[in-house]
């Protein structure tokens, strides 16, 4: 059974050179209850696909090609209020930095509250309750006392934390958290993902998880999505994937995992950096940093093949299928 | 909070302070008053007498001790023009000039706001694109120029509105106001309409820029994502950012439409505080102009505390003694 699937999403940016594709021919799919992480480096497009998901692809962007389906209806193709009505109660999203992503003049309470009401048919002290128990549960102090403070009263921890209320508070089926520890403390990122983990348990939230760190998609993720330069280049399952790597990108990530400290903007065992939308080569966009491309490669860009499992695109594995 | 209205007070305080040692030495600079006020053939000791009398001969800091003192009390002294004191004179010009700053610092917000919303949700659409090359125009054309374009159309030509004068008042004790008669609102129309222009612009243009600002940000994005309305993120989560800084440079406008008033009431004969000032300026009336200039500073002083303090009412993360939670 599947929740949601993204099916050869293409979305495309007009610009005075040209339209460019930020992502191109996107397709993956998440069960009930499941988490997918995603990495790639900065401008894969990872956070563009969950835009897209949202519905919330800042203009003049827009879904040039593709579809994207909720319980098999699709939803790219709605009406604004419509789409509207699903985010918060079918998808939610929790952004990168919740230093910013809270409304400095609304107490939390305020926030929480509204997006309950938004959503459910309550009345004001019943999503009062809802918003107190929420708190509880993402584990704030004292819920009844700091419900009616404001953001700026709060750790950049703990803000993490009721944004993670605010998104799951209409409980909906999906979540996409972008990147959800990257602004924070490491010493905190570990506290907030297991969070995450929990409730995603506890409720049966799916997650779409991106993250640049191949330690948190080992510990929390059940199948993981390889994005480079706009294209998924390979997804199958956690284990799987980073124990026996297919694409030599995913190889090469696995290899420049860093330990401990701020990710490297370009991977080290890499060499070269990624190519811009607009400026992609014809072919494989990996080839010119790949460590051992073929003639094919630099002319004809490989498509995602696989079984449902398990996919990549890379004209390498295509001679010993897996 | 508390600590915070004291710290303002005290340094309000020092800043009058200043103002008062400006115009009291706005005296000093105009001469020797005593030369105007006795006869051209007086003796050095009917000078001295005279000299005695105002108290010119004690040292200067005792004289700016009792301009003080007396200024606190609000008295200025008489006016070397007419005789009359200028505490009177100038409460006598204070409402007209207080209805016509209200009325333009009203209209200014009152369509300011809503306009500049209106261009930031909709910047492409037609009338925001007019709303903003009309503001362009009404930012950089001289307001007096405004004002007798104004009289052109709406009094000479089709002769709906008075071009000078408040019309009638009516007295309600000292304050006479213009806004209980016919005639007294119709002759308000032009001058708030001049005084306000430059303001309505600025606040429209504001509030413009600061919306589209608040907009892109990550709160309202998140907002978004939870699925509010729009009506809430633009009305509830936007404009109350929004306005924050907008109210404090409408304060510190304010103030500059006091002094622009000078101007307003110059266009149209308001019998106002700036006219009275001009006046004042053409005589060498200094007891005038140094009261005109205490009373101005001391509205701007006022304005600028008010408006800090609702900036902390608006904002939370600037209510000093709000209790800090847990970090
Ligand atoms: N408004 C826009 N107009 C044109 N191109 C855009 C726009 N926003 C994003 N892009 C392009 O889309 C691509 C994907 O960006 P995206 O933000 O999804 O990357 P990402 O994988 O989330 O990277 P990061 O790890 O830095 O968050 C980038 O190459 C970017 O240049
Ligand atoms: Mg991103």
């Amino acid at each position: 059974m599947t929740l949601l699937s993204v099916e050869n999403l293409t979305v495309a940016f007009p610009g005075r050179r040209g339209t460019v594709n930020a992502i191109e021919n996107v397709s993956l799919s998440i069960s009930p209850g499941e988490i997918l992480g995603m990495v790639g480096e900065s401008g894969a497009g990872k956070s563009m696909t969950g835009a897209a998901i949202i519905g919330l692809i800042e203009p003049p962007g827009r879904i040039a090609e593709g579809r994207i389906l909720l319980d098999g209806q699709r939803i790219d193709t709605l009406r604004p209020e419509e789409m509207r009505r699903i985010r918060g109660r079918q998808i939610g999203a929790i952004f990168q930095d919740p230093l910013t992503s809270l409304n400095p003049v609304l107490t939390v309470g305020e926030q929480l509250i509204e997006t309950i009401q938004t959503h459910l048919k309550l009345s004001h002290s019943e999503a009062r309750e809802r918003a107190i128990d929420w708190l509880r549960r993402v584990g704030i102090p004292a819920p009844e006392a700091r419900i009616d403070t404001y953001p700026h009263q709060y750790s950049g921890g703990m803000r993490q934390r009721v944004v993670i209320a605010l998104a799951l508070c209409a409980e909906p089926r999906l979540v996409i958290a972008d990147e959800p520890t990257t602004a924070l403390d490491v010493s905190v990122q570990a506290q907030i993902i297991a969070l995450l983990r929990r409730l995603a348990r506890e409720t049966g939230v799916a997650v779409i998880l991106v993250t640049h760190d191949m330690g948190v998609i080992a510990e929390t993720a059940d199948r993981v999505a390889v994005m480079y330069a706009g294209r998924i280049v390979e997804i199958g399952q956690v284990a799987d994937v980073l124990k026996n790597p297919r694409h030599p990108y995913t190889s090469g990530l696995m290899a420049s995992i860093p330990r401990i400290g701020p990710r490297p903007e370009v991977l080290p065992q890499i060499e070269g950096a990624m190519p811009r939308p607009g400026n992609r080569p014809e072919g494989c966009a990996f080839a010119p940093r790949c460590p051992h491309p073929v003639e094919r490669c630099t002319r004809v860009r490989p498509a995602l093949e696989g079984t449902a499992t398990a996919s990549v695109a890379c004209h390498l594995t295509e001679e010993v299928p897996a | 909070m508390l600590g915070f209205l004291i710290r303002r007070i005290i340094q309000s305080v020092f800043v009058m302070l200043a103002v008062a040692l400006i115009a009291f030495m706005m005296f000093r600079f105009m001469g020797d008053p005593v030369n105007s006020m006795v006869a051209e053939n007086a003796t050095t000791e009917e000078r001295d007498a005279v000299r005695a009398r105002l108290g010119l001969d004690q040292p200067l800091w005792m004289q700016y001790g009792r301009f003080v003192g007396r200024a606190a009390q609000g008295d200025f002294g008489l006016s070397w023009r007419n005789a009359r004191p200028v505490s009177t004179l100038l409460a006598e010009r204070f409402p007209a000039t207080a209805e016509l700053v209200l009325v333009a610092a009203g209209l200014s917000l009152l369509l300011g706001i809503p306009l500049g919303i209106l261009t930031a949700l909709r910047p492409n659409s037609f009338s925001a694109q007019t709303l903003q090359f009309l503001s362009l125009i009404g930012i950089s054309l001289p307001t007096f120029v405004t004002g007798i374009l104004l009289i052109l159309v709406f009094s000479v030509w089709l002769g709906w509105l008075p071009s000078f004068g408040r019309g009638e008042v009516v007295d309600i004790g000292w304050w006479s106001t213009g806004f209980l008669t016919l005639s007294g609102l119709k002759a308000l129309v032009l001058p708030s309409v001049m005084l306000c222009l430059f303001q309505l612009t600025l606040i429209m243009r504001l509030v413009r820029a600061e919306m589209m600002e608040v907009l892109r940000t990550d709160y309202i994005k998140f907002a978004r994502a939870r699925g509010l309305p729009s009506r809430s993120i633009n009305f509830r989560h936007a404009l109350r950012n929004t306005l924050i800084p907008v109210i404090t440079i409408f304060g510190l406008q304010l103030g500059g439409l006091i002094a622009f008033a000078i101007i307003t009431e110059t266009v149209f004969q308001w019998p106002g505080m700036g006219a009275l000032f001009i006046q004042a300026v053409s005589f060498g009336d200094v007891p005038v102009m140094a009261a005109y200039l205490v009373l101005v500073s001391l509205i701007f002083v006022v304005i600028n505390t008010t408006v800090d303090l609702l900036y902390a009412v608006l904002d939370p993360r600037l209510r000093v003694d709000s209790p800090r939670g847990a970090h």
